[in-house]
């Protein structure tokens, strides 16, 4: 029985932690484009695209559209 | 005057922050490359900070800087990339979205909660045929109480809200009896857990708020997904102005910034951006989008025009007057608001069920609390009880019913290219037994047709066509269409000077060659049908007659709904003899033409006063009024922006099949709805003596909550991929 002292506040941490996962990729607009970001990958010209966005670091994250 | 032009002119003027982010709708994006596509095209113009293009939505979210750059400059550049774009009619974040995601994080703590409550309690089940202490069970229903309570207070915000809402306007919904069965529930099982006892309900309490969120999560994403469609579609429709300054330049602006006493230039063949009269130019104005007519009318200095009508062959510069003095318009305006009103009167299926449900649900909780107090079992027991039943006939599988059948509806029409704006929109589809179809552009395509062309020399039809060509009246343009389809090679024919209003002359063959109106040729032989002429010097003039085109399968469309006993009748507001053309070839017996918007609204009425519940299709400004009086309403694609927002649904392409598809769909979603229903009922019939007669355990109650959501959901996701055969009108049983 004491073996359920850490056993279950694992389980929960463990829980809380793919809950809190879940919430941040919410938050943080991952699942605005669910079938862009797939082709995204096999674009060559991603990389341009983000060294250019971070040479503006005060434009805000075109997203939410 | 004149300053006035200026801040129109300059967009900067109009946003004096240094940044701005837009948002394009361009529905051309459908692949990887093309996201790829726009986003280095916009990225590649000066002023363009920032560019992010969405697969999912087909809209790119743009950071410029307005000094540098304006939204005309961006439509331009991606219309040359072959992306046709405009900026959204609409909020950017309509509510709906935002709704959308304020119920995603709920629907994740709920499941969290779920989840862990329910291992718990298979512990707490399982121990129970072991050795399982007392004391363990009772820890572990209080750590389900930590978990289950703020979880609860979280995830069920939503339908506490619409409860209260419902009770405060003195109405029952379905949230109200989920809210009560949620709520009794969690008390319940505090107190028991304070107890020590076994009658522990959490786990019922969080699984069924999470089988809940999901089915309103997706009802609500499908809402937006075909709401975002819908604005996509409408915001193409807007178009862009060129507006001539005071000193006599020109400046292109998007229509929907132009003010009163502006001056706009009408090129030919472009659409006139909004409503006001001629200052100089004549042309002709195809008006079919506001009349039904097909047939040109020919404008002159001091006519009116009106916003979306397409100019003919000529250039016009028109002032552009207010809305308020149009009273076409106007008028539309108020026969529509009148018409909607019919609308709102209609109550939802689940509305209804919840109705006759919830107060049976509460009936049957007080008979059992006041039954087994009969018995003498003491209040304790009895109220316990009585919660069980509240937590059993918790509209679990009767709240996703429905839901989920329009999900599967309605993703399987977007599917095939129809949008359904909303869920009531699909029920009353569903009521339909007669149809009213609009002539102009809903049966027809909308474009003429030369119906002679067996009659006519093809070396003459040849030489007319190659004069045609210069020209881009639908009449002319449909001659060419004809010579191409007979396999005739047009020449090229110099020096055609266009007078708009009459036709088309040349010298170029050495003598004069008209095409044109029949007063343009100096026709005196009889031909009444005849809409264009063609005369060389010297020779007969040669008449060529023209109809709209029917859609492909218009007439056999027609004839399967006559044949599942439909009744289908057409009203026009084109000519007498264009609309029994058509009601011929299309096998209608019920017609009538030469009928204003306000009388099509009233033969809507005497259908609906004779009990039969009518669907209206229509594209025009003239079908609005009709749309939004009758039962149900359809409309294409190519309708008038006012057409698209007052129909229920929307359908995409060549075809007047869609039509047929949605009534099938809308019909098999009634079915199921109704099937779901009975499933529900027959989970209710089963487990409410249990839970009456107290035999209702937590692990029932869990057990029967999930199967039967399952069963439900599980029947109605067939609709998606099920084939299915136009049922006899009426509604289906």
């Amino acid at each position: 029985m004491t073996s359920l002292a850490w056993l279950l506040p694992a389980a929960l941490l463990l829980g809380s932690i793919g809950l809190a996962g879940f919430l941040w990729a919410l938050r943080s607009g991952q699942f605005d484009d669910l079938e862009g970001a797939g082709w995204r990958v096999i674009s060559d010209d991603e990389i341009v695209e983000r060294s250019s966005a971070e040479a503006v670091p005060t434009t805000p994250r075109a997203r939410d559209v | 005057m004149e300053a006035t032009l200026k801040s129109i002119a300059a967009p900067g003027a109009i946003e004096p922050a240094s940044r701005e982010t837009l948002v394009l709708s361009v529905p051309a994006i459908v692949c990887g490359g093309c996201i790829r596509t726009v986003e280095s095209t916009l990225r590649s113009l000066t002023g363009v900070e920032a560019v992010r293009a969405n697969l999912s939505t087909r809209r790119v979210s743009v950071s410029i800087d307005p000094a540098k750059t304006s939204l005309v400059a961006l439509t331009t550049a991606l219309k040359a990339a072959g992306f046709p774009a405009a900026e959204l009619a609409g909020n950017a974040k309509s509510d709906a979205a935002l709704k959308t995601s304020e119920l995603l994080p709920r629907v994740g703590v709920a499941g969290f909660a779920a989840a862990n409550i329910m291992l718990l309690s298979v512990s707490v089940w399982s121990g129970k045929g072991s050795d399982m202490d007392s004391s363990v069970a009772t820890l572990f229903h209080w750590l389900s109480a930590l978990i289950a309570l703020p979880a609860i207070g979280y995830a069920g915000m939503p339908f506490f809200r619409s409860a209260i809402s419902a009770l405060s306007a003195r109405r029952l919904n379905m949230d109200v009896p989920i809210s009560l069965g949620v709520i009794l529930a969690t008390v319940m099982s505090l107190f028991q857990t304070m107890r020590g006892s076994e009658q522990v309900y959490f786990d019922a309490a969080t699984t069924l708020l999470f089988f809940l969120l999901i089915g309103r999560t997706l009802d609500e994403q499908m809402r937006v997904r075909a709401r975002g469609a819908a604005e996509n579609l409408l915001s193409l429709k807007a178009i862009n102005a060129t507006v001539i300054a005071g000193d006599g330049t020109t400046n292109i602006i998007p229509a929907r910034s132009l003010v009163p006493g502006s001056r706009i230039l009408v090129a030919a063949g472009e659409k006139v951006a909004g409503d006001g009269f001629v200052v100089t130019g004549a042309s002709e104005i195809d008006e079919s989008l506001l009349t039904g007519e097909t047939a040109p009318r020919t404008v002159l200095a001091g006519d009116h025009v009106h916003a979306g009508t397409v100019n003919g062959g000529g250039v016009l510069t028109v002032q552009i007057t207010s809305a308020d003095d149009n009273t076409l318009l106007t008028e539309i305006g108020r026969l529509m608001l009148a018409a909607e009103q019919n609308r709102s009167r209609y109550v939802l299926l689940a509305d209804r069920a919840a109705q006759l449900y919830a107060p049976a649900v509460h009936v049957l909780g007080l008979l059992t609390f006041t039954g087994w107090m009969l018995t003498g079992a003491g209040w304790e027991l009895s109220l316990t009880h009585a919660i069980a039943v509240l937590i059993i006939t918790c509209p679990c599988a009767l709240a996703l019913a429905v839901p989920a059948v329009q999900v599967a509806a309605m993703s399987r029409l977007f599917n095939k290219g129809v949008i359904v704006k909303a869920a009531d929109g699909l029920e009353r589809l569903a009521e339909i037994d007669s149809i009213v179809f609009d002539k102009t552009g809903t049966l027809t395509t909308g474009h003429m047709q030369l119906t002679n062309a067996e009659a006519v020399e093809p070396a003459v039809l040849k030489r007319a066509a190659s004069l045609a060509v210069s020209s881009r009246h639908p009449y002319a343009q449909a001659l060419v269409r004809a010579a191409a389809q007979a396999g005739l090679d047009l020449q090229t024919v110099e020096g055609v000077t266009e007078v708009p209003g009459s036709g088309l002359t040349t010298t170029a063959a050495g003598y004069e060659e008209r095409l044109g109106s029949a007063l343009w040729v100096k026709a005196t032989a009889g031909n009444d049908m005849a809409s264009l002429w063609y005369a060389r010097a010297g020779r007969q003039p040669v008449a060529f007659t023209f109809s709209d085109e029917l859609r492909d399968d218009a007439a056999q469309c027609v004839g399967a709904l006559q044949q599942a006993g439909y009744a289908v009748e057409l009203l026009s507001g084109d000519r007498q003899s264009a609309v029994e053309q058509t009601a011929q070839a299309t096998g209608l017996q019920h017609w009538t033409a030469e009928i204003r918007p306000d009388q099509k609204l009233e033969r809507i009425g005497a259908i609906a006063a004779s009990g039969r519940k009518a669907l209206m299709v229509g594209d025009g400004l003239n079908d609005a009024p009709a749309l939004a009086g009758g039962h149900a309403s359809l409309s294409p694609a190519s309708a008038v922006d006012i057409a698209q927002t007052a129909a229920d649904a929307v359908f995409q392409g060549e075809h007047l099949s869609p039509v047929i598809e949605i009534l099938k769909t809308a019909k098999a979603a009634r079915r199921m709805s109704l099937q779901n229903f009975a499933i529900a009922i027959l989970y209710n019939l089963a487990f409410v003596p249990l839970a009456m007669a107290g035999y209702v355990t937590p692990l029932v109650a869990a057990l029967a909550m999930s199967s039967s959501s399952i069963i439900v959901t599980a029947n109605a996701l067939r609709l998606r991929s099920m084939a299915l055969d136009l049922p006899k009108a009426g509604v289906a049983s």
